[in-house]
């Protein structure tokens, strides 16, 4: 089982930070188009899963595979974004985002009284990140 | 296990068919006295929610009856104006009934084309070499299921999450494909499907599913 790379966008769409670790093929644009266009792909499926759904959807979008890979999504109310890129036969990635969110992210990130709302720059989270990416058993 | 709805979406990215079944409908009435606690959009065509979710009616709901009577776009049946109606203290209580939208052919054609372009961004931005497109696609609501033959003509399933065996019927449903609509000498490719023989043995092989489950196919 592999993870391939992660995004984490903010409510707006801004790229707050990107980690990859057994990315094989690259997109051949740069990083910034490429958070862009993955943004742009997910604002659109994100409203295509709304219209298409036959009952009012409370979560949405969680997640569309292909022959390759799996690419899950998850969104906290206050509309931070995380998406990550892992093989088709990993499962309960949503609750490992989860996971991610209130021990990575909450703990290195928003409680970081220097954190202003950007991409993220801190070298704590970026190393705790990886360890919990890591030390998952999808890794 | 419930399969809701077949879309068949042409090379060019136009849908040429489709097939609702089984749509559920969200219904709620309820009873309001005045002033009535719901944020209403007037629009001329619809008159819809906008704000102030509760009890089964949600945003986006649109309003199909007052007092029993039906709605069409901002008018009852019996010719009196919603919006005056709804503002008219003189009226409480009013029964009104909200319904979920049901998708215009209009909006089913835009939906359809509209996921051309994400199966194309998401091989793209694919970390492995040689992915295909968005084979399924999973919400809290349903599962989509999308089947891309080699001439480029994709079929795709919008069913419960529970469904299993989607693969197969995708298969079942292209060989029906090429059976009665590609051999009809009527048809011209690229074009919507209306084919009787077509219509009804996908309507039968529906059935056989629900009756018989998705195994004995």
């Amino acid at each position: 089982m592999t993870i391939y790379n992660l995004y984490i966008f903010d409510k707006y769409g801004t790229l707050l930070y990107y980690g990859e670790w057994n990315r094989i093929k690259q997109s051949g644009i740069t990083k910034e188009e490429e958070a862009k266009l993955m943004y742009g792909m997910l604002f659109s499926i994100k409203s295509f899963v709304n219209k298409i759904s036959p009952n009012d959807p409370k979560e949405g979008f969680l997640y569309y595979k292909t022959n390759k890979y799996a690419l899950h999504y998850y969104e906290t109310p206050s509309g931070i974004k995380f998406v990550i890129n892992t093989d088709t036969v990993s499962t309960s990635v949503k609750e490992f985002l989860q996971q991610y969110y209130s021990k990575i992210w909450v703990e290195y990130v928003v409680k970081n009284p220097l954190w202003n709302g950007t991409a993220v720059t801190s070298d704590l989270f970026k190393q705790k990140s990886d360890e919990f990416i890591k030390q998952s058993i999808m890794f | 296990m419930v399969i809701y709805g077949v879309y068949i979406v042409s090379k060019s990215g136009g849908l040429i068919f489709n097939h609702d079944h089984n749509i559920p409908k969200v219904e709620t009435e309820k009873v309001f006295s005045f002033p009535i606690d719901l944020t209403l959009e007037y629009d001329p065509k619809k008159v819809s929610v906008a704000f102030g979710q509760k009890d089964g009616i949600n945003v986006g709901h649109i309003l199909t009856s007052i007092n029993g009577v039906a709605v069409n776009g901002n008018t009852t049946e019996e010719g009196n104006d919603v919006k005056e109606l709804i503002e008219n203290e003189g009226n409480y209580p009013l029964t009104l009934k909200f319904s979920r939208p049901k998708m215009t052919t209009n909006e089913k054609i835009f939906l359809a084309s509209m996921f051309y372009p994400l199966f194309a961004i998401a091989s793209q931005l694919s970390p492995e070499p040689k992915s295909s497109g968005i084979e399924v696609l999973e919400a809290d609501t349903f599962k989509l299921h999308c089947f891309q033959t080699l001439t480029g003509v994709k079929f795709m399933t919008v069913a419960e999450t529970t469904q299993t065996g989607m693969d197969v019927f995708l298969r079942k449903i292209y060989e029906l494909y090429s059976d009665y609509v590609l051999k009809n000498p009527f048809y011209s490719l690229e074009m919507p499907i209306r084919c009787e023989l077509f219509d009804a043995n996908l309507q039968g092989l529906l059935e056989q599913i629900e009756k018989t489950g998705i195994t004995n196919i």
